[in-house]
């Protein structure tokens, strides 16, 4: 199994709040890697930095390489436009457009990104909304408002979306924090299907989801990966001593 | 029994804070009543649809008026809403330096300005350049008192969209301008459209800005570039004239004019109030 | 090409300039905004160079205004716009605050959205259908019912003596109060609104009353604010043209008595541009809009500094 994303002595600063410190971390193909650590210790900002949406918030700053494929994505030249079109990303909260339709949200990136034949917009709408699991419950409605579902329907319609614009890796930033029980077993059943066609990242403070759905995990500790392995090892048998603390509930 | 002062003050003062509404609610109530009962007499399908007549002839109407005041804000609009709106987008999005904070300060300065300072600009600007009153010249005077307003309106707007949503599009590959022009201004939308409204209802009955630019016509508009005649100003013509038919005519214009200008002020409120909860 | 592998594309100048031609194309409307101001200042600063020349600062100073002999002064219409503003505000300060404190604190819940609505619609009326409602209703209710009071008890004073025929600076001073209310009372509401809620629960856990809550906890908080709601006023009945120029006599003359005739910088303008003749006579028009627009300037200025402060700094933000 190959490395897909391969991070490199990434650092991230706001201003002068040094964020992220030195993170060396790989990621493998067709394969669910979990974050885990208590709030505050970065991992949000670190899959930030995987799609370069960290540099959207003023005054971020980052220095190291993040290869895709053996690219590296902050190399000079490259449009972050780009690489998010490649790297989707799926939201804390649900954020579906507001004043757009379910079939509209959809094919949002797809629309604004010059694709305009009815037939593949059509398409990729249905065959997006099935991959999210979200098309058997919206099929009639597809022009009603994205904010009229419930809050586990958005998030997945928030899925559909990204996935309508093809990407090979998909970013989840605590998906269900939001979100009841039933949504989230939903949500966690998803990206488990998903792993076949995608790469999947997710960030969580909830580590039996962790353990639920990911194949390997990396435990972040005050802008430092602390550890990184294999997730059962992790959960079981922990090596350092503050992974074991923070996974058996002694602080954070 | 010293409490018992104390609650009596209370209630006094409570009192006349209330009449204090009561009172300034008077001035309106009577406005409303008489431009309704005055208006009403003199209104019907001739007033509407004909053009005035001399004085001491009956009959006659504003319809040019109605048609001008159609003209003059319809040209105020073409040149201020979409000046006001980019500003505004312009704020929202990129004003947080220098350069965006003098603009706004400067907008503020400009909503402050009186009306009939617009006018004179009108006149010297556009009357003065192309030698006669006209209707354009009013549209640009309006647009003066118009552009300021939108402008904040629509920064205001756009700031309320959460961040979620521009992330939620820059996170799709979709570039920062078209974020801005497709996902942020049509999420912004209800409050960019009341905002224009509510300013076109402001200049709609503006009055002093068109005295000197689009003047006055006893006759159907004959292009932008010619004086046309307006509801206010003709309003305002017939009311300081001694003749009591053409003070019915004045009535009769308050009344279209009122009526107008209420039904985009209350319509939007409504709008508003129903889908912001504000 | 094989799709699972990752690609992007290198550079996109092309792509990255969208945003820099959108943010240049808004910017632009952005810097449009301060060329209008300049060019508004320009055009009343050019068009009364002529008048400038000729009368210099005498023209603020001279209480002459003969247009048969060319011979202009300003003092009347500054006095004129001066007096009728001060007694709009003396009329309108207090009815706002009682408003302002009414529907802020004072009032039930249920009614203080549809009253401060009610009372922000009369700003919605235009100028002109005010000014109607003043020649017909107002000016003649005023002649025979406020003024004969008046010269009765306060007749001794010169403020109220001489005949009153409806026309006249207290017809402007209270239609220009009515007109302000509306602005000044909701802008001192809004101050008052961003007192902080503990400061009234400090009062009421005290054992205060509604009232005494308001008197001790929430208005001298709201002071600098509530001025500067009073200054926005003044700036509003200053520029305010067709209400006034239709109920206050148009003679431009300086009298002690509130029931003469007076006229105003905006009601001369408004009144006399069409018709005025001469190049001087427009010209000298043209410098009473300057004056008319540095002072609403300047006002402008002082009071939204004053209610910026209050509404940004410790109301969050929105003003």
């Amino acid at each position: 199994m190959q490395n897909k994303i391969t991070v490199e002595a990434l650092n991230a600063w706001f201003g002068a709040k040094h964020v992220l410190k030195n993170i060396n971390l790989c990621f493998q193909e067709n394969r669910i890697t979990a974050i885990i650590g208590p709030s505050g210790c970065g991992k949000s900002t670190f899959i930030r930095c995987l799609n370069r949406m960290h540099e959207v918030v003023p005054h971020a700053k980052i220095s190291g390489t993040v290869l895709v494929d053996g690219r590296d994505i902050y190399e000079n030249g490259t449009d972050p436009v780009d690489i998010r079109r490649c790297i989707g990303m799926v939201f804390q909260k649900p954020n579906p457009f507001p004043t757009m339709s379910i079939y509209d949200n959809v094919a949002a990136g797809l629309k604004l990104n010059g694709v305009k034949d009815k037939r593949i917009l059509d398409k990729a709408v249905e065959e997006s909304l099935k991959k999210a699991a979200l098309w058997d419950e919206v099929k009639n409605d597809l022009n009603k408002s994205g904010v009229s579902l419930s809050g586990g329907q958005q998030q997945r319609l928030c899925i559909a979306r990204a996935l309508a614009v093809e990407p090979r890796i998909i970013l989840f930033d605590e998906p269900c924090s939001a979100l009841d029980p039933i949504s989230t077993s939903k949500i966690e059943d998803l990206m488990i299907d998903l792993k076949e066609k995608y790469t999947l990242v997710i960030v969580t403070h909830n580590m039996q989801q962790a353990a639920r759905v990911s194949d390997f995990t990396a435990f972040f500790l005050m802008g430092e990966m602390i550890e990184f392995g294999d997730t059962k090892q992790i959960f079981k048998n922990p090596k350092e001593k503050s992974t074991e603390d923070y996974i058996t509930g002694r602080f954070g | 029994m010293r409490w018992n002062k104390r609650k009596l003050t209370d209630r006094i003062m409570s009192f006349l804070a209330a009449s204090c509404v009561v009172i300034a609610v008077v001035p309106l109530l009577s406005i409303l009543y008489t431009v309704t009962v005055n208006g009403l007499s003199s209104i019907n399908i001739d007033f509407l649809t004909k053009l005035p007549r001399p004085v001491g002839e009956a009959g006659g109407g504003l319809g040019n008026a109605i048609e001008g005041t159609f003209i003059v804000v319809g040209i105020a609009c073409i040149i201020g809403l979409p000046a006001g709106i980019l500003s505004g987008v312009y704020l929202s999005e990129y004003g947080d330096n220098r350069f965006g904070r003098f603009v706004s300060f400067v907008a503020d300065v400009l909503a402050g300005t009186p009306s009939i300072v617009a006018g004179i600009f009108g006149y010297a600007f556009i009357v003065l350049y192309f030698g006669s009153f006209s209707a354009i010249a009013g549209g640009v005077a309006l647009s003066v008192l118009m552009v300021p307003i939108v402008t904040r309106t629509t920064e205001e707007s756009l700031k309320l969209v959460p961040g979620s949503i521009r992330e939620a599009s820059l996170a799709l590959g979709i570039p920062g301008w078209k974020t801005t022009l497709y996902i942020i201004i049509s999420t912004a939308r209800g409050g960019i459209i009341t905002g224009a409204l509510l300013s076109i209802a402001r200049i709609s009955g503006e009055t002093a800005p068109l005295l000197f630019t689009s003047f006055g016509n006893m006759f159907w508009a004959g292009g932008i570039d010619k004086p046309v005649s307006t509801l206010p100003v003709q309003i305002y013509t017939y009311a300081i004239t001694p003749f009591p038919d053409w003070h019915a005519k004045a009535w009769g214009g308050a009344l279209v004019l009122i009526i107008l200008i209420l039904i985009l002020n209350i319509g939007v409120r409504l709008f508003t109030k129903k889908k912001y909860g504000m | 090409m094989d799709s699972s592998k990752f690609s992007f594309s290198r550079i996109g100048r092309s792509k990255l300039s969208g945003d820099l031609i959108f943010e240049v194309v808004v910017g632009f409307f952005a810097l449009g905004i301060i060329v209008l101001a300049f060019l508004l200042f320009r055009e009343l600063f050019v068009g009364s160079s002529l008048s400038r020349d000729t009368f210099g600062t005498g023209f603020l100073a001279t209480s002459t205004w003969d247009p048969v002999n060319e011979v202009f002064g300003a003092l009347p219409f500054i006095f004129g716009t001066l007096v009728s503003s001060f007694l709009a505000l003396i009329i309108a300060v207090p009815f706002s605050i009682g408003i302002a404190v009414y529907l802020s604190e004072l009032a039930p819940e249920k009614l203080k959205y549809p009253l401060s609505f009610t009372i922000e619609l009369l700003a919605a009326v235009p100028s002109v259908i005010i000014g109607l409602w003043g020649i017909f209703i107002l000016a003649p209710f005023i002649r025979d019912y406020l003024a004969p009071p008046l010269s009765t008890y306060l007749g001794f004073l010169p403020l109220f003596q001489g005949p009153m025929y409806g026309l006249s600076m207290l017809t402007g001073g209270v239609i220009l109060a009515i007109m302000i209310i509306p602005i000044t009372s909701s802008i001192s509401r809004e101050v008052i609104m961003t007192v902080p809620t503990h400061q009234r629960e400090a009062a009421l856990a005290l054992g205060a009353t509604g009232w005494e809550t308001t008197r001790i906890a929430v208005l001298p908080y709201a002071r600098s604010g509530i001025f500067g709601a009073v200054i926005l006023g003044f700036g509003r009945a200053i520029g305010e043209t067709m209400a006034v120029t239709m109920v206050i006599g148009n003679s431009p003359r300086i009298s002690e008595s509130l029931f003469s005739p007076s006229y105003t910088m905006a009601s001369v303008i408004a009144n006399e541009f069409v018709e005025a003749t001469s190049n001087l006579y427009i010209s000298s028009l043209v410098e009473i809009g300057l004056l008319l627009l540095l002072i609403s300037v300047i006002i402008n200025i002082i009071a939204r500094v004053l209610v910026w402060r209050l509404l940004k700094v410790e109301g969050g933000g929105r003003v």
